[in-house]
C-alpha cells in the first residue's frame, strides 16, 4: 500500500512541478504540499487527470499553528472512488493572505470553506458568499484559534425585564483549570528550572 | 382563463419546524408554490465541539461523539477510535471487532429505521413511525445492556469495546432478527408500492453521479446514483472484509431510490449481524474485548485488586490519560448516513492538537439550494427526509 502511495506522490510531483512542493507518506496515507496559490491548478490536475481520477470531493479544513510566521495550514481531502485512494493537500497561509478558492472546481467546496472562514479567519478568494455559518449571528472572532479562550467572550440569557435575550460579559465562577501533563517521568525534553546548573557543573 | 400574476414570497422553514429534523432555518425564495432559492441558516445547534475535544483527554472526548449524530451514536464513536488505533498503532483483538461489527449494524437498522419513517411522517404516513419505532425501542434495549446507556452508549474505546456481553444477550439478538425482518417487510408492504409515497418521492431531488462527488456526498446517496461504492467493501475496517453482504445500488439518484437503498441495507445489515453471531460463539470468537497494552486501554478491575502495576496504570490512565505519538491522520467509516471523517493532529500530548468532524450531513445539506432548485414547496420535507440530515452532527 505504501509503494502505491509513493508512486502516486511521485507522480503528482512530477505532474505539477512548481505548484506541489513535496509529499510524504505516513501511516498509511499520502500528504502532498502545495503552494496556495496554486491550489486552484492542482484540484482542477488532481480531478480530471485520468492517472489520478480525484473526482470526490472530502474536506477542507484549517490548522492553526501560532508560532509560526505562515500561520494556518489549510488542509483539503480528496478521494478517488475509481481508484480507491486518498489524498491530503497541505498549503500554508497566515491572517491576512487570502486562498483561492476551489469551489469552482468542487462545488462542495463551498460550505466547507465559509466554515473555515468562519472558525479560523481564513479568507477565500473569489468565494462567492463568504458568510459566517456555524457561530452566532453577530458574532466576533474566530474561535478555533488558538488564541481564542475556551469559554470565549460574550454569555447569553434571558432577562425577563427587558423580555429579550442579553449578551454579557462571561464571567466564571472558577477560573479555568487546565493541568500540566507532560511528565517528566517519561522522558520529555523540556527543562525544569534548575537543570541547567546540572549541566553546567 | 385570464392571466393572474403572481407574487414571489420569502418564507422562514423553521427554525421549529416538524419536518426539518431539527433546527435548521431554512430561508426559501418562492415564486408561487416553486422554490426559487434556498438559504440554510445553520448552526443553531452549534457547541463547539471541536475546540471543547482540543481541551480533553482522548478518553475524555469520546463521549462528545456520541452526541453528533444522535441517532447513530455507535458509528460516530467508532471513526474516532479508528483515528486514535491508526496513529497509536494499536489492532483491536478479535472478539472486540466483531463486538464492533455487531453494534454497528445494529446502529445501521436503528438510523435507518428513524430515516424512512419519519421521512414517510414528513409525506403523511402516519403508520411507518409506529411500527419501526418499537424495533429502535428494542435496539436501544441492547444498547443499554452492552453499555449501560440507552442513546449514549460510549462503548467504543480505543483498543476495542469497553466490556464484553452476555450470551444472552447475543441470544437476544439473535432473536430480534427474524421480527426485525419481519417489520422491514411490513415497511415495504406499506411505502414501496403505495400510489401517494411514490408520487412524492419518484423523480424528486435527482442528482447524477458526477454531481454527488462533488458535492461531497457519500453513503447511500451515492450509491442511489448508481455507484457501486461503500467503505466496508472498498478500504475495509474491522473485520468486514470476511463478512458477506450486498452493496445495493440505484438507478435514478432520486428520493425514492435512496429510500430503496437504505431498505435493503436494513436487510444487509441482519445478514451482516447474523454472521457475526456464529462467529461470536466459535471458539476464536472469544477472548478479550480490548488490547491488552495497559498504556492504552484500562486494566480489568479484578486484576486492580491484586497488581500493584495494574492499579497505577488505572490511575495514570483516568487522570493523565494516554500521550498519542505527533503525526496526523484521517480515518473514515461507513456510517449509516455516508462516510464519516475525523481528521487528527496529535502533538505528542494527551489531548488532540485538531479533531476536525468531517459530518456527512454538513456536505449534504450544502447542496439543498442546488438540489431543490425548481421543485415545489411541499418537496422540501421529501428532500430534506431522502438527504439524511441529524443537526447535531451538521452544527457539531
Amino acid at each position: 500500500m505504501d509503494d502505491r502511495l509513493d508512486e502516486l506522490g511521485q507522480a503528482i510531483l512530477r505532474a505539477l512541478p512548481g505548484a506541489v512542493t513535496g509529499y510524504t507518506v505516513a501511516v498509511g496515507e499520502l500528504t502532498v504540499t502545495a503552494v496556495a496559490a496554486e491550489i486552484v491548478a492542482v484540484t482542477t490536475r488532481l480531478r480530471d487527470d485520468p492517472a489520478f481520477r480525484f473526482v470526490t470531493f472530502v474536506d477542507v479544513t484549517a490548522v492553526d499553528w501560532p508560532q509560526r510566521a505562515q500561520r494556518f495550514d489549510v488542509v483539503y481531502h480528496l478521494m478517488s472512488p475509481y481508484k480507491n485512494w486518498r489524498v491530503r493537500i497541505k498549503t500554508e497561509t497566515d491572517e491576512a493572505t487570502p486562498v483561492p478558492s476551489i469551489i469552482s472546481v468542487f462545488p462542495g467546496a463551498d460550505w466547507f470553506e465559509r466554515e473555515v472562514f468562519d472558525l479560523y479567519g481564513v479568507v477565500f478568494a473569489g468565494h462567492p458568499d463568504l458568510r459566517r455559518i456555524l457561530t452566532d449571528y453577530g458574532f466576533e472572532g474566530h474561535p478555533l484559534r488558538k488564541d481564542f479562550p475556551l469559554t470565549g467572550f460574550l454569555e447569553v440569557r434571558w432577562d425577563d425585564e427587558q423580555k429579550r435575550v442579553v449578551y454579557e460579559k462571561v464571567q466564571l465562577g472558577q477560573e479555568f483549570r487546565n493541568f500540566d501533563f507532560l511528565s517528566p517521568w517519561e522522558g520529555t525534553d523540556y527543562v525544569l528550572p534548575g537543570d541547567e546548573k546540572a549541566k553546567a557543573g | 382563463m385570464a392571466e393572474t400574476s403572481v407574487r414571489s414570497f420569502t418564507i422562514n422553514f423553521g427554525p421549529q419546524h416538524p419536518s426539518a429534523h431539527g433546527v435548521l432555518r431554512l430561508l426559501l425564495d418562492l415564486d408561487g408554490e416553486i422554490v426559487e432559492r434556498a438559504d440554510p441558516h445553520v448552526g443553531l445547534l452549534h457547541r463547539g465541539t471541536e475546540k471543547l475535544i482540543e481541551y480533553k483527554t482522548y478518553m475524555q472526548a469520546i463521549p462528545y461523539f456520541d452526541r453528533l449524530d444522535y441517532s447513530s451514536p455507535m458509528s460516530q464513536e467508532h471513526v474516532f477510535c479508528l483515528a486514535i488505533e491508526k496513529l497509536l498503532g494499536v489492532t483491536v483483538p478479535r472478539r472486540g471487532q466483531l463486538l464492533r461489527v455487531l453494534f454497528l449494524e445494529l446502529t445501521r437498522i436503528k438510523n435507518h429505521i428513524l430515516n424512512i419513517t419519519t421521512g414517510a411522517l414528513d409525506i403523511g404516513a402516519l403508520t411507518p413511525p409506529l411500527w419501526g419505532f418499537e424495533f429502535r425501542e428494542q435496539i436501544m434495549g441492547f444498547y443499554e445492556r452492552a453499555s449501560g446507556a440507552r442513546m449514549h452508549a460510549n462503548y467504543f474505546r480505543p483498543g476495542g469495546v469497553h466490556q464484553d456481553v452476555t450470551p444472552k444477550l447475543l441470544d437476544d439478538i439473535e432473536a430480534f432478527c427474524d421480527p426485525c425482518l419481519a417489520m422491514i417487510e411490513d415497511l415495504d408492504a406499506l411505502l414501496t408500492g403505495n400510489r401517494i409515497f411514490k408520487q412524492r418521492m419518484v423523480d424528486i431531488g435527482i442528482m447524477t453521479l458526477d454531481e454527488c462527488w462533488g458535492w461531497g456526498y457519500s453513503g447511500p446517496l451515492v450509491r442511489a446514483a448508481g455507484a457501486a461504492w461503500d467503505l466496508r467493501r472498498a478500504q475495509p475496517y474491522e473485520c468486514y472484509d470476511e463478512m458477506e453482504f450486498d452493496i445495493p445500488v440505484g438507478k435514478h439518484g432520486d428520493c425514492y431510490d435512496r429510500y430503496l437503498v437504505r431498505m435493503e441495507e436494513m436487510r444487509q445489515s441482519i445478514r451482516i449481524m447474523r454472521q457475526c453471531l456464529v462467529k461470536l460463539r466459535q471458539p476464536d470468537g472469544q477472548g478479550p474485548v480490548l488490547a491488552e497494552d495497559n498504556k492504552v486501554t484500562p486494566p480489568r478491575r479484578g486484576e486492580m485488586k491484586r497488581s500493584m502495576e495494574a492499579l497505577i496504570h488505572h490511575f495514570k490512565l483516568y487522570t493523565e490519560g494516554f500521550h498519542v505519538p505527533p503525526g496526523e491522520v484521517y480515518a473514515a467509516a461507513e456510517t449509516p448516513k455516508g462516510e464519516l471523517g475525523v481528521y487528527l493532529v496529535s502533538d505528542g500530548t494527551n489531548k488532540p492538537y485538531k479533531c476536525k468532524i468531517r459530518a456527512t450531513g454538513f456536505a449534504h445539506l450544502s447542496s439543498i439550494d442546488y438540489i431543490s432548485k425548481g421543485h415545489m414547496l411541499a418537496d422540501m420535507t421529501a428532500i430534506i427526509g431522502s438527504l439524511d440530515l441529524v443537526f447535531g452532527e451538521v452544527d457539531r
